[in-house]
């Protein structure tokens, strides 16, 4: 590294080996020691920071008890389930009391269930800990759910920094606002943009209303996803993009092939000028 | 998945392995059988199997005729002594190799194991100058050293696709919580390897303990190993064969038991688990 340093809480920690730093890492793999018992494992970066004997009980005791892992702490990590070894990957993180943690998508090795628990348990100890969490995803929802302040980042460029609401409300740009929130943001090219001063407009599925009669825009009702609270009307053949997707509230009884109106609400698109960058 | 096979069928797989068992472990069993015979019946024909009178006059007298104990020590030094050198070396290679690769390890690797392939006669000579320059032959220093040489591209090979099994991840979860090099290879990477390890020490010690090319060629008396112990009972006239094959037989008996009781060691693995 020459041109850059790295600052942890202030403090230069460029040529910091990784282990000083103050810093403790969740792998998206959980990296456990496979030899070692569940225990032991927790233990690991206290022995190796020569700490006393029960000093260290004490404070894997303590790291069990939170992640409800008391029982299993003679158990070696290929007798855990998926949810437990990563509650032992975190454990072993917890007891170096760390500055930060790291987790390098944590979940995305769980099922569906699972990552909607461990999710919320995570959410919990940082609440409980008042650590701060780096916490990397590919998933938004779990970045709008978990996040104070969210980076976006494609191909290691910052594309928008801000809390989730700030970054639902404002994209900066057409990558922001197509990958925060589900479904996708709806983007429309050509006049309709140019009528409003625009390259590219967006408006989210849920800031457009079907209209019986007339409306902004018409198409023909292609698929409808029925989620029991919402449904998710897919629209062709407006003459506006492949698909406009609009996010209708409750049970709907658009079949395919319906001719609907679309109303967008006018204070909710979001401009964005040839390179992709938000107008205003 | 167990498939549904008639009795009759199972039947005849039994007979056919344990035929096929048999006839891979015959040459092995005919000298130990032979061991116990007299000359005279050790060249009975047609040979006589198991019904003979069984005798330990054989071991007495290759005992007593030559010193079998400093033929084994040599051994024991020599296969022992080559492993632990080739460990040294190799861990460290197989360490950088399968951790830190470069675009060249696997061009390495295949040029390391090409040199397997070089007959070993083409280098007796260069080698055999060399030792006589500088004073190794007839010594266990200098066969620790060949044999060591010559094992050593199959101890890299093993320990690396060993160590390659191991994620790299648990290596760096390892430094990220505090650990050293030593205290990583110490605590982390060797525990998990070592059924690795152990195999590959035991594969070693074997091919170090049968090699008879250099053993052979760079021995006399004072270094001389196992294999020359029994090349030196056979002899072009005289009833030997049962003398041959006891000498053999005390050869062979001490790898054969090591391999014995190593093999569920061998067979171990701790990997599973660690990652997923």
């Amino acid at each position: 590294m020459t041109s850059v340093t790295i600052r942890i809480d202030g403090q230069d920690a460029t040529d910091t080996p990784p282990a000083k730093r103050g810093l403790a890492m969740v792998f998206q793999s959980y990296a456990l020691y496979p030899h070692m018992t569940v225990a032991r494992n927790i233990a690991f970066p206290l022995r190796m920071a020569k700490m006393e004997k029960a000093e260290i009980d004490r404070r894997v005791r303590a790291a069990a008890e939170v992640l409800n892992l008391t029982d299993y702490l003679d158990r070696r990590p290929g007798q855990l389930s998926g949810g437990q070894r990563q509650r032992v990957a975190i454990g072993r993180a917890i007891v170096r009391e760390p500055k930060a943690f790291l987790f390098d998508e944590p979940l995305s090795n769980l099922d569906a269930a699972l990552r909607v628990g461990m999710r919320l348990e995570i959410s919990e100890l940082h609440e409980r800990l008042g650590t701060t969490m780096i916490h990397v995803t590919h998933d938004q929802v779990e970045a709008m759910t978990m996040a104070d302040k969210i980076v976006v980042l494609q191909a290691g460029v910052i594309e928008q920094v801000g809390s989730p609401l700030e970054l639902y409300r404002a994209p900066r740009n057409l990558f922001v606002a197509g990958f925060i929130g589900s479904p996708k943001m709806n983007f429309i090219k050509g006049e309709e943009a140019a009528r409003r001063g625009a390259h590219t407009i967006g408006i989210r599925p849920e800031h457009i209303d079907v209209v019986e009669n007339g409306g902004v825009w018409q198409g023909t009702v292609g698929v409808a996803e029925h989620l029991g609270s919402d449904t998710f009307v897919h629209v062709h053949d407006t003459g506006l993009a492949d698909t406009i997707t609009v996010r209708v509230p409750g049970e709907v009884s658009h079949r395919s092939g319906d001719r609907i109106g679309l109303a967008p609400r006018e204070d909710q698109i979001h401009r964005f000028d040839a390179q992709g960058l938000r107008i205003g | 998945m167990a498939r549904d096979v008639k009795p009759r069928r199972k039947a005849l797989n039994t007979a056919l392995a344990w035929a096929a068992g048999l006839l891979i472990f015959f040459p092995i069993l005919w000298p130990i059988l032979t061991s116990f015979k007299t000359e005279g019946d050790a060249i009975a024909s047609p040979p006589v199997l198991l019904f003979f009178d069984w005798t330990l006059e054989n071991y007495a007298v290759v005992q007593e005729r030559s010193d079998y104990m400093r033929y084994l020590w040599n051994s024991v030094i020599i296969a022992g002594g080559s492993t632990l050198l080739g460990l040294l070396v190799a861990v460290p290679a197989a360490w950088s190799m399968a951790f830190v690769p470069s675009k060249r390890t696997k061009d390495i690797l295949m040029w390391m194991l090409s040199t397997k392939m070089l007959p070993a006669v083409g280098v007796l000579y260069p080698i055999y100058l060399m030792f006589i320059q500088m004073g190794l032959l007839d010594t266990r220093i200098g066969l620790v050293i060949v044999l060591m040489l010559i094992n050593l591209p199959i101890i890299v090979w093993m320990l690396y696709t060993y160590f390659r099994e191991i994620p790299g991840e648990i290596l760096e979860a390892a430094r990220m919580d505090g650990a050293g090099l030593r205290e990583e290879i110490l605590y982390v990477l060797t525990p998990m390897a070592l059924p690795g390890i152990a195999s590959t020490v035991l594969l070693n010690v074997i091919l170090a303990w049968n090699e008879a090319f250099w053993t052979l060629n760079l021995t006399a008396a004072n270094a001389a190993p196992l294999t020359a112990f029994i090349a030196s009972y056979s002899s072009p006239e005289g009833l030997f064969y049962a003398k041959l094959s006891a000498a053999s037989t005390m050869a062979i008996a001490p790898i054969l038991i090591l391999g014995w009781f190593s093999q569920k060691q061998l067979v171990r693995g701790l990997t599973f688990g660690a990652v997923k």
